[in-house]
């Protein structure tokens, strides 16, 4: 570090501090007794929906070889608190009408903010599963979740006045953000998004990396609030 | 001027917006003993409260719900590819991200900080030097700023001295100095800091394009390679590269931003004031319509106000500045079919797209690595730096590695290469290699002007103050589309001397229309453009408008057609350049400064 003596400095190295102290106490209650986590309680989605969002995540991101899928990293319960958010009540969107559709490229024109192209979403590819397979989604085998979610991605349904299009890119965003941000969001639990990337999350300095070209980046991932991986 | 408005006390300048422009101007009128009211519709913002570590280090608050960004619940454009076709709401952030509070777009910019080539200023005039007039292509509106490098030089020089710019130079004072871009002309003085340090990827480049035969050189950035103390008397810290530059205040303290080079000093001053949470309507004009009056604007608590001043100095978002003098009627709107007015003429975008390479997966890119401002660029197909003759369009590319540090959720959507999966075990592979090991080149372009394209205000939307949207017509053009393709070519000549195990090569499409949900570039410009003719001008080369002398209108509108180069050095140079021709005549003698 090239100055000395300035506060947000000196806060910062207070911070990276703590880490170290973090991920020690970590290491000592990991050894005390663990109580099993209680299973998340959806705040927005209806229990139909839930089940929906857990199969679908699933199928997004799944768990492999290559890391943690959606449900390891908690993305149902990121996309669930982020529905109680402004963003999703399309307080960030210019909602005001008329609502003319027009060419794709001139994008988004329905009146839907994102809670509500959820529960459209939901509700259209439950019936679509239904009456074709007789299930709802989350009942049906990976391999034709696969199907419909691909049919969604490419537009080839349609739920209302909400072309399934819409519906999928908003999933796969949200999915995408839950798996991927930082963990006081929700989601990315322990980190495993992150890890699985190899990006260092909120460590934000590489003065002394910067030129050590092609090199592996030694150190882990860390949080916001100075959760470690 | 609606009755029940309150009135407030009259100062001698109203500067409306709290970006870079505004804060140059009022800092400059300040200096000259005027008393400088400031409106910035946003919030009050500072480093000290949204740039702290580590809350700040959020890349969904940042990059996906758009903290600092402008609010579209209350306010955007609509937007269509040609004029038979209906405008429609910009609902969603996506091709461009306007800011908004204290700061403006230059506390979330990036810091890449550009000198506008001569040959730019005066591109109608270069073209039909080099090919004839007959080269110029059918309906495109080529101009000349009316202003040259030679007199904005001190003006640049001042920018790079107040934004503690790091840079090598290559000739000062006519006498080649470094190795610095061959294609620049001569400075009065060295960048104030040296270049930051190349990232892996912009090292890379640099050696592969020298062997290509091009002629690299670091990019100029607005992101301290040191410490620093600027002419104001601001410190800054330097850089380490963390990579939350684009979309984030730096908590370093080492992008610059008027919120750390200009207003710590402007906010202390006793003829400065600064009231945020105010949205200007209109600016008031007296009963010949060619004096402003004042401008009238809804306060923090939803008032109507009038603040009565001797000036008014337009300092907002390019196509804010263009919608105002549309609202209040300064300057003639521009008609297409007639080919009359001036504002909302010559509206210009910019013409990037971003290719990118994938090396041995033994090499680890680190691309979470960056500095927003640094990287390298060459210029040997940008502006008038090559012939365009057998070539047949106007206009270029610089190209760069510019990578500003690539964070986890943008990594994710990028996915891998084309024909993976958006989702799944493939695109989780696809992903996680393209993250590791990939680099990104892009093609950072210019887009020329034409009759078709434009600015005017929407028939059917109105904003949350009941004033109708601007409405964008906008589409990319085949001269254009040519330039791309020919320039994204010479990517692939570099990529493969960088022994590329994959390049994808991002060329823009015939007949492919301007597309709103993908990210691009914030880089708009034109609508209001600066000019020597009031036919094809709606400002004189001060700044000023042709038909409201105390109004002075600052930003990238001013720019006659696109450039390669990012927009701000030349912004903070006009700035600059007009409070000069203010100080040292118009305060005096105020009047038209161009006649």
């Amino acid at each position: 570090m090239g100055i000395n003596g300035s506060g947000f400095i000196s806060s910062r190295r207070r911070f990276m501090q703590g880490l170290a102290g973090v991920a020690a106490c970590g290491t000592v209650s990991g050894t005390g007794a663990a109580a099993p986590p209680k299973p998340y309680m959806p705040v927005f989605f209806n229990a139909a929906e839930w089940n929906f969002l857990l199969a679908a995540c699933d199928r997004l991101i799944p768990a492999d070889a290559n890391g943690p899928g959606a449900l390891a990293l908690n993305v149902p319960r990121f996309i669930d608190q982020q529905m109680t958010t402004p963003y999703a009540q399309g307080a960030q969107w210019y909602m005001a009408a008329p609502f003319v559709q027009g060419p794709d490229n001139l994008g988004y024109q329905l009146p839907y903010p994102p809670r509500d192209l959820y529960r459209h979403g939901i509700a259209g590819m439950n019936a679509h599963a239904t009456t074709r397979h007789a299930k709802p989604f989350a009942a049906l085998a990976p391999d034709v979740q696969d199907d419909l979610l691909r049919a969604a991605e490419g537009g080839r349904l349609v739920f209302g006045d909400v072309p399934s299009a819409a519906f999928f890119d908003q999933l796969l965003a949200n999915v995408m953000e839950g798996a991927f941000s930082d963990p006081i969001h929700g989601g990315n639990t322990g980190l495993g998004g992150w890890a699985m990337l190899g990006f260092p999350g909120a460590r934000a300095d590489f003065m002394d990396w910067v030129d050590r070209y092609g090199a592996h980046y030694p150190l882990g991932s860390v949080s916001i609030t100075g959760e470690t991986a | 001027m609606s009755d029940d408005a309150r009135t407030l006390k009259p100062v001698d300048v109203v500067v409306v917006g709290g970006g870079w422009a505004g804060s140059i101007m009022a800092k400059e009128m300040t200096e000259a003993g005027r008393t400088v009211v400031m409106l910035e519709r946003g919030p009050d913002r500072s480093t000290a409260g949204e740039g702290a570590y580590p809350a700040s280090i959020d890349e969904l608050e940042g990059n996906f719900r758009y903290k600092l960004f402008q609010d579209l619940s209350k306010n955007t454009v609509t937007i269509r590819n040609n004029a038979n076709q209906t405008a429609l709401p910009y609902r969603r952030m996506a091709a461009f991200l306007p800011g908004e509070g204290v700061g403006g777009a230059g506390l979330h910019w990036s810091g890449v900080h550009f000198r506008m080539p001569p040959d730019d200023l005066r591109l109608r005039s270069r073209v039909i030097e080099k090919y004839g007039a007959k080269f110029i292509p059918e309906g495109m509106n080529l101009q000349d700023y009316g202003v040259t490098y030679e007199e904005l030089e001190p003006f640049f020089d001042k920018a790079e001295k107040v934004f503690g710019t790091s840079g090598e130079a290559y000739k000062v004072n006519g006498q080649v100095v470094g190795q610095g871009n061959v294609f620049s002309p001569s400075r009065s003085d060295h960048f104030p800091l040296p270049p930051l340090k190349d990232v892996y990827t912009a090292h890379l480049f640099r050696k592969a394009a020298a062997e290509v035969g091009f002629h690299p050189y670091s990019l100029p950035a607005a992101n301290a390679s040191q410490q620093y103390t600027n002419p104001y008397g601001v410190q800054m810290g330097p850089c380490n590269f963390c990579g939350y530059c684009s979309g984030y205040a730096c908590y370093m303290y080492s992008k610059a931003s008027p919120n750390v080079n200009i207003l710590p000093v402007l906010r202390r001053h006793p003829l400065f004031e600064l009231r945020a949470n105010c949205h200007v309507l209109k600016v008031e004009r007296d009963s010949t319509g060619t004096r402003a009056t004042g401008v009238t604007y809804t306060d923090a608590e939803g008032k109507v106000v009038t603040q009565p001043a001797e000036m008014v100095i337009l300092t907002a978002f390019q196509f804010h500045n263009v919608r105002l003098m549309l609202l209040s009627g300064i300057g003639k709107p521009y008609d297409p079919v007639k080919n009359e007015g001036v504002v909302g003429r010559n509206f210009v975008y910019q013409n990037v797209t971003t290719s990118v390479v994938w090396l041995d997966p033994k090499v680890e890119t680190n691309q979470y690595i960056g500095a927003g401002g640094g990287g390298v660029a060459f210029d040997d197909f940008n502006s008038e730096n090559f012939d365009h003759g057998p070539l047949g369009f106007v206009g270029g590319s610089p190209v760069w590695v510019n990578q500003a540090g690539v964070k986890a959720i943008a990594g994710a959507h990028s996915g891998g290469p084309p024909g993976t999966p958006r989702w799944g075990s493939a695109w989780k592979a696809g992903m996680i290699d393209t993250y590791r090991h990939s680099l990104r080149i892009d093609a950072h372009g210019a887009n020329m002007a034409y009759r078709d394209v434009y600015l005017d205000l929407d028939p059917t939307w109105k904003d949350a103050y009941g004033q109708p949207l601007l409405r964008m017509t906008f589409d990319w053009k085949d001269n254009d589309i040519r330039m791309n393709r020919y320039v994204v070519d010479r990517i692939g000549d570099v990529a493969k001397a960088m022994g590329a195990r994959n390049v994808h090569l991002t060329r823009r499409e015939f007949g492919k229309p301007f597309d709103t949900r993908q990210y691009q570039t914030t880089h708009l410009g034109g609508g209001a453009v600066m000019g020597t003719d009031p036919q094809t001008s709606a400002l004189n080369r001060y700044m000023q408008s042709w038909d409201v002398h105390n109004v002075f209108v600052i930003g990238a509108n001013a720019f006659p057609q696109g450039t390669g180069y990012n927009p701000t050095g030349m912004v903070a140079a006009l700035a600059y350049w007009a409070a000069h021709h203010i100080r040292t005549t118009y305060l005096a003698h105020p009047g038209p400064l161009a006649g």
